[in-house]
């Protein structure tokens, strides 16, 4: 490397720097609906009454509710940490009771200055399609821009769609995942709130990703959001998550639930970039529906967070679909990211694949979860799993729990893993060249997931290599 | 007269057995009747057939049908029928009996065996000594619900050498018979152990065999397991790298067809630094057969420059089979190569069109397809005398299909 492209090199790293310390604040508490602490279901009526849900959503929460207390934690085969949880010390609806904004004057000061903090550029808001920016469980800002509007795309929070497009968004929520899926499902369908919906119409591609920035600010207050992405016929769509939370004391719970129905022929991706702080609990479910000629794909970044539980799928229910599931992650001293894939086939000729590629630092501990199945009485199912670990430390950590059922003889799978470390040679080789050891191994670092990045749209890859080199600092040496 | 149900009938030890062992036996069945039954939310019978695990019509076969065949043994080695060598041997015997837990989900099933126990085989060789031929020995199943409980134990000394084989077949292609093996390995310093399973039982019966191999410094154990036989059997193989230096191959070479099932379960254990295991097990099935693999490398902290491999591999026959296969890695070391794959596909139209081509019918070119590829398995043996036992037994299943 000459002196000259290293120089560029370190001018374009402080041009696209982002100083994490801003993410280590709070604003004061201002909520004007609060659901207390603890889950009963009052905690569930409040939520309805305060969202003035319709009856068929309040008695869905309820089914919810009954459904997580039924369910046991599944420690039999996650960690014990779960245990950790105390469901009673969360607060499970925060609201500063506005109506989500439509225009960026409207916001209320101290919510832009955290935006502003979280790294949404000005400028780049012209180019966001729509920006779904969520601050604390409600929405405070949504806006769809108009020539979206005009093409029929809706974009709204889960309130609003279940609520105003009801007719759209019913048929499929609560479909792709049922309530009873697992125990944090149950608890995100008994107090959903916040989340997009989404409604791409028949052959419309839209050009621009979808996003929506949202974070945790309350302490021992959950997330709950719900998210319900339908591509109708021909359809396709980019969504884009990213998250970051300040730090606090006590554990955070997060829990998700997003659903994607792909259409015949639809494409959706669904970009994720997560940074937790490491206190909180990050159980997520994730799940698309492709249906014939549809391709959903998950393009998951973790880093941070005490426990990531997060194993995106795809069920392939008609001829031809495909699903994809990329993902990093990177655990650190602390963290624990299980993460992994599922993968159902459902129809001949469907193709899969996953690629995995997590790096262990200090003592964190990378999991790789998978679950690939093929059913009897199909034909041509395709699928590829490839997971690599990474480990920086003699303390890290790494597991590879993949499941892979193959029933009949007209399909091909292949699993492979590995686990690696960065070697001497390549350090030594650096080194050599005058790079200091921990920027060879953040480099090396970066190569390891290099072809992975690229996978994520520009703006997330830029900022996922600054994230990982920030993690890695003071690892080595 | 009407024997009871081995699940309810107390053990007897027979008189003349050591004390030890007759109070393990009496522990062995109050830890038997306290375990629970494995239920489905295990992981580590996930996929597996719990139905097959209703033990209550067989009973407790009285004399065991054992058939030695031992070569020529230099000086010093010790190989006994398990009766004998408790007698002669108690406290070589009690050094190596039944130590390690049972990890893969049969600890109710090792307990059983534990207090049933009353016959197996003991090899004892002593350091620096080589036992050139392998050491045969036959289990014969007979009798309608009939069980056996085989013990194997074979301990090696500093650098020593040797192999055995146990062969489990039945004596009539009707009677279900039910077998429980237990068999520890214990490969001493520089040693080099071999252990080979060959499973024949007849497609009524049932089998659980559970196999631990601790390879110490610098030794070299080699564990294979052959499936052709029995209604369902499973294998659960632990392997212990407990010194630096050990190396263990764990193989496996499974031909299920009609509605035969077998469900594996394996663990490599690297305890120590600077060890390395080696597994590949390959299942061909027909027919509606069914196969699970649950294979797990645990890299201990501190296990650093541990290169553990692992490959499980499916050749589906026909559209009906059905496989499972669940490699997992736990590693907690640095400086560490380890990997894991796991393939299931069929044969492929092209490679039977190019034996087509020189004149080989599909059929036979199918098998011949199958034949290679668990051959590819039985040659990590790098023991002719044994790989020709095992290929031997793969004919005769291949004759059958």
């Amino acid at each position: 490397m000459s002196p000259d492209t290293a120089t560029v090199d370190r001018e374009t790293q402080t041009a696209i720097d982002i100083d994490r310390t801003k993410g280590d604040f709070s604003f004061p508490e201002n909520h004007k609906y609060d659901a207390g602490v603890g889950l009963t279901k009052n905690t569930v009526d409040y939520i309805s009454d305060v969202k003035n849900d319709p009856d068929w959503v309040r008695a869905f929460r309820h089914k919810g509710l009954e459904t997580f207390f039924d369910k046991p934690m599944p420690t039999h085969w996650a960690t014990e940490d779960l245990e950790n949880i105390d469901f009673d010390k969360i607060r499970y609806y925060l609201s500063d009771g506005q109506k989500p904004k439509r225009s960026w004057d409207d916001v209320p000061p101290e919510v832009l200055e955290t935006f502003e903090r979280l790294g949404v550029p000005e400028q780049e808001r012209a180019f966001l399609a729509g920006v779904e920016a969520q601050y604390d469980s409600e929405a405070a800002y949504s806006n769809v821009k108009e020539e979206l509007e005009k093409d029929g795309v809706i974009f709204v929070n889960s309130t609003e769609g279940l609520k105003e497009h009801e007719e759209i968004f019913r048929p499929w929520f609560g479909k792709v995942i049922p309530t009873g899926d697992n125990k944090f499902s149950a608890l995100n369908s008994a107090v959903f709130s916040g989340g997009s919906f989404i409604y791409i119409p028949k052959g419309l591609k839209v050009k621009h990703p979808l996003q929506a920035y949202f974070r945790i600010n309350s302490e021992n207050f959950g997330q709950f959001e719900r998210t319900l992405i339908i591509a109708d016929e021909g359809a396709e769509v980019m969504y884009m998550e990213g998250c970051t939370a300040p730090k606090f004391e006590t554990a955070t719970l997060h829990s998700a639930v997003v659903e994607l129905v792909a259409m015949k022929g639809a494409k959706i991706q669904y970009v994720t970039v997560q940074n937790w702080s490491s206190n909180v609990f990050n159980l997520v479910t994730k799940r698309g529906l492709a249906h014939e000629d549809a391709e959903v794909r998950w393009i998951d970044c973790n880093i941070g967070s005490r426990l990531t539980m997060k194993y995106p799928g795809v069920v392939m229910k008609g001829e031809r679909a495909r699903g994809e599931v990329i993902s990093i992650a990177l655990a650190n001293s602390g963290q624990h990211q299980d993460t992994g894939a599922k993968m159902i086939h459902a129809a001949n000729n469907t193709t899969s694949n996953v690629v995995s590629k997590s790096i262990s630092v200090g003592e964190g501990r990378a999991t790789y979860r998978g679950q690939v199945h093929i059913p009897k009485r199909l034909k041509g199912c395709k699928n590829n799993t490839e997971c690599d670990a990474l480990m920086i430390n003699a303390n890290s950590k790494t597991d590879t729990y993949p499941a892979i059922t193959v029933r009949g003889n007209q399909h091909v799978t292949q699993h492979e893993a590995s686990v690696s470390q960065v070697s001497e040679e390549m350090l030594f080789y650096m080194q050599q060249r005058g790079i200091s050891e921990a920027a060879a191994m953040s480099l090396a670092v970066n190569g390891f997931i290099n072809d992975l990045v690229s996978e994520f749209p520009m703006e997330y890859s830029v900022e996922l290599k600054r994230l990982i080199e920030l993690e890695m600092e003071g690892s080595v040496g | 007269m009407a024997q009871s149900s081995i699940l309810e009938s107390t053990p007897e030890t027979p008189t003349q057995f050591p004390t030890w062992f007759s109070e393990q036996q009496q522990q062995a069945w109050a830890d038997f009747q306290s375990l629970p039954m494995p239920s489905r939310g295990d992981e580590v019978w996930r996929f597996g057939n719990l139905k097959q695990l209703d033990f209550s019509e067989f009973t407790e076969k009285e004399t065991s049908d054992i058939h030695f065949q031992i070569p020529s043994l230099p000086d010093g080695v010790i190989c006994l029928p398990l009766e004998d060598a408790l007698q002669s041997h108690s406290d070589l015997v009690q050094e190596h009996f039944m130590k390690s837990e049972t990890r893969l989900g049969s600890a109710k099933f090792t307990a059983l065996h534990k207090a049933k126990v009353k016959s197996g085989l003991f090899v004892y060789v002593p350091d620096g000594v080589k036992v050139a031929d392998p050491i045969e020995v036959s289990h014969v199943l007979s009798g309608a619900h009939q069980t056996i409980f085989p013990h194997t134990l074979i301990v090696t000394g500093k650098n020593a050498e040797v192999s055995v084989i146990d062969r489990f077949s039945s004596a009539n292609e009707d009677d279900a018979g039910l077998c429980i093996a237990v068999n520890d390995l214990i490969a001493g310093d520089g040693s080099k152990l071999t252990y080979c399973t060959i499973q024949e039982l007849n497609t009524s019966s049932r089998m659980i065999q559970v196999n631990v191999t601790n390879v110490g410094r610098d030794a070299h154990a080699t564990a294979f397991i052959t499936n052709t036989g029995a209604q369902w059997a499973r294998n659960e193989s632990v392997s212990m790298m407990t010194g630096e230096g050990a190396h263990s191959d764990m193989l496996s070479c499974s031909i299920p067809s009609g509605t035969q099932q077998y469900d594996q379960r394996t663990y490599q254990h690297h305890a120590s630094p600077h060890t390395n295991s080696d597994l590949l097990y390959k299942n061909t099935l027909y027919d509606t057969s069914k196969t699970v693999f649950s294979g797990l490398i645990l890299v201990d902290e501190g296990a650093h420059y541990t290169d553990a491999y692992q490959t499980c591999r499916n050749l589906l026959m026909e559209d009906t089979t059905e496989a499972n296969s669940m490699p997992g890695l736990e590693i907690n070391a640095d400086q560490v190569k380890c990997s894991h794959g796991s393939t299931s596909a069929s044969i492929s139209d092209e490679e039977i069109y190019y034996l087509c081509a020189r004149g080989i019918p599909p059929q036979q070119a199918r098998r011949l397809i199958a034949n290679g590829f668990s051959t590819e398995v039985v040659e990590r043996l790098r023991n002719e005398k044994l790989e020709e036992i095992v290929l031997q037994a793969i004919e005769r299943k291949f004759a059958l299909v």
